[in-house]
């Protein structure tokens, strides 16, 4: 492999673990205050890239289809968050597993059903289609290297929010233990709903980016999500830094175990990854329950 | 929470298992005496998926631990059903290393072989996913799914992604089970075989301390019990049944592809046990009848039927949470101490 060569796909795979990232945030908040698996958080992804889609086409601006789409998004997100997914906070894993198999059901085929079965084409602006030399000889799509400025600007500001602000201190407490964090004062309830909404736009935002890259098209959340879990797991269940570190180990295996092995056993490069971590650490890398 | 006594089953329910696997074995004389051979076809299905479904149900509903990876054990079966039928079929031989092996069509061996391999490869699988717990163990076992799928990508020489047919004829010893009326007997045998199994483990002391620990882990080892190798125990059983399944399966379809152990069939299979229910062996069942039925019958109406199963799913899980098997105490008046915990 040739040092043009090697930059390229670790740029490949650091942008495709950002993009694992912005999944993976929600997802691993979710998971970590509530104890609740949502199998169907790959279906806000979809939703957010559909959304985008189908306003690009409308209005054909890009930054519009960006704005609608986290919109939506966020909106399906709090929908789902209020009907149906209350209902099973205080459920065991298995009914929050089927009941979030059978919501990936419902949304694929409602969208399917909206729709139609054909993938849908975004394209990108003039500005961002082409492609700049980055180091000599490695010409590099703008587009990538926006989503990797994206995904580590929101990883950035998600650090900060977390980390710094009395909101970010709410998430913590309710994430390492919701019981005496809402003891203390925390409304985890309402800390919750915000955070399945952000959680949500973030979702769609990975699905509008992926938008332009691959197409979009009914189940195209659930790889995405199967590997947004092995991110979680990896990283921790309930930890941002965890998830970050994850989800750029989990980028950069998966692009370079498809370059230097054959397709299907890159594929399985990463799942490989996961059961040696938790082999050794059940908790993963960066445990917040003690 | 998990009844412990020492039978779980209650008054008449001892004749539930029976009494399915007798009413199965006569869909094929009613099958032939309305001349519709469609009607062996599902119920061969049903039979099949019952297996992995009550299977499964040892270690989701006795063991309270969720794994994703039965398809991915579905399908180990299954291959090895259809990689010893390739290499029959071409005659060449099979090697294993240093190695070599003459394929086969005889489910004589295949079935058990197929058995054991999964059985061979679950307790792989148990050992590193039951160092975690909860919703670790999930997505671990989901990833040992998605492995064991990219796996049979992988096999290029048996068809990669698009499986691998059966062109020889498969047999049973000297029998020739090609014929879909014989087959469906050997997989109904194969249920009998597994619903005997898991119903005797269940009410054994292994059955007491496995549900014990699922219903409180830190009370079960307080009295000085390590759950964990009976959890394993559990896992590897549950391992063979549903690599047994996966063989009949290939046997009967005389095909397997990488599409039979995908992950969301593992999905399909925790909906087959939690459907029927999974406080009993036989629950799930009728879980799979229902599932492959309600498969049927949806698509057949719409191509968009996955809305309204995905609906029904949410639903079963919201109200009837003992499942189909429930629906037993509707149909007789409870009784003071009969009533379903």
């Amino acid at each position: 492999m040739t040092a043009a060569l090697f930059t390229e796909q670790l740029l490949n795979g650091v942008q495709f673990g950002v993009m694992l990232f912005l999944i993976a945030s929600g997802l691993t908040l979710v998971f970590g205050i509530m104890n609740f698996i949502n199998l169907a958080h790959g279906s806000l992804y979809m939703a957010g890239a559909f959304a985008a889609a189908v306003t690009q086409r409308l209005t054909g601006s890009f930054l519009a289809a960006i704005l609608v789409g986290m919109l939506v998004a966020a909106l399906v997100g709090v929908v789902l968050e209020q009907v149906v997914l209350r209902r099973f906070y205080g459920r065991n894993h298995l009914d929050q597993v089927l009941a979030t198999f059978g919501l990936i059901l419902i949304m694929n085929e409602g969208t399917r059903i909206l729709f139609g079965p054909t993938p849908l084409r975004m394209n990108l602006p003039d500005a961002l289609s082409g492609s700049i030399e980055i180091v000599p000889g490695v010409p590099y799509p703008v587009f990538r290297l926006v989503i990797l400025g994206v995904g580590l600007a929101v990883a950035g500001a998600l650090y900060v929010i977390i980390m710094k602000t009395r909101m970010g201190m709410w998430v913590r407490a309710g994430a390492s233990n919701r019981a005496i964090a809402s003891a203390m004062g925390v409304n985890v309830p309402l800390v919750f709903a915000g955070l399945f909404a952000v959680g949500a736009a973030f979702a769609g935002l990975a699905g509008i980016m992926a938008g332009p890259i691959l197409s979009v098209q009914v189940g195209m959340g659930e790889p995405i999500l199967i590997l947004a879990l092995v991110v979680t797991v990896i990283g921790g269940i309930g930890s941002i830094r965890g998830a970050f570190v994850a989800a750029l180990l989990v980028g950069i295996v998966d692009t370079f175990g498809r370059v230097l092995l054959t397709p299907a056993l890159g594929s399985m490069a990463i799942f490989m990854l996961m059961a040696a971590i938790l082999a050794f650490r059940p908790k993963g890398l960066f445990a917040v329950h003690g | 929470m998990a009844d412990l006594s020492a039978n779980p089953t209650k008054s008449h329910d001892w004749l539930a298992a029976p009494l399915l696997v007798l009413a199965l074995a006569l869909v094929p004389p009613v099958s032939i005496a309305l001349g519709d051979p469609f009607l062996v076809k599902v119920a061969t299905r049903i039979v099949v998926f019952a297996i992995v479904a009550v299977a499964l149900d040892l270690v989701v509903g006795f063991g309270g631990l969720v794994s994703l990876c039965h398809a991915g054990l579905f399908g180990i079966g299954g291959y090895v059903v259809a990689i010893l039928a390739y290499h029959d079929f071409n005659a060449e031989p099979f090697g294993l290393g240093a190695l070599t092996f003459a394929g086969t069509s005889n489910l004589a061996v295949t079935l058990p072989l197929g058995a054991l391999v999964a059985g061979a490869i679950a307790p792989v699988v148990g050992a590193i996913s039951l160092r975690t717990s909860g919703p670790y163990f999930i997505m671990i076992t989901l990833a040992f799914n998605q492995m064991f799928y990219y796996a049979a990508v992988a096999l290029q020489k048996y068809g990669g992604e698009d499986g691998l047919q059966i062109m020889s004829t498969i047999t049973l010893g000297p029998l020739d089970v090609s014929n879909r009326y014989r087959f469906f007997y050997v997989a109904l045998a194969g249920l009998a075989l597994t619903l005997l199994v898991i119903t005797r483990m269940s009410a054994s002391r292994f059955g007491i301390v496995l549900r014990a620990a699922a219903a409180n882990e830190t009370r079960i080892v307080a009295v000085g019990v390590a759950p964990w190798l009976y959890r394993l125990v559990a896992f590897t059983i549950s391992g063979i049944f549903a690599g047994m399944a996966g063989a009949l399966l290939a046997a009967s379809q005389q095909f397997i592809s990488p599409v039979d152990m995908a992950w969301d069939r593992s999905g399909d299979f925790v909906v087959m046990a939690v459907l029927g229910g999974i406080a009993t062996v036989w629950g799930p069942v009728l879980g799979a009848a229902a599932f492959i039925v309600l498969e049927l019958v949806l698509s057949s109406w719409t191509q968009h039927w996955h809305l309204a199963f995905g609906l029904m799913i949410l639903l079963v899980v919201i109200f009837l949470r003992g499942g189909l098997a429930d629906l037993r105490h509707i149909l007789k008046p409870r009784t003071a101490g009969g009533a379903h915990g």
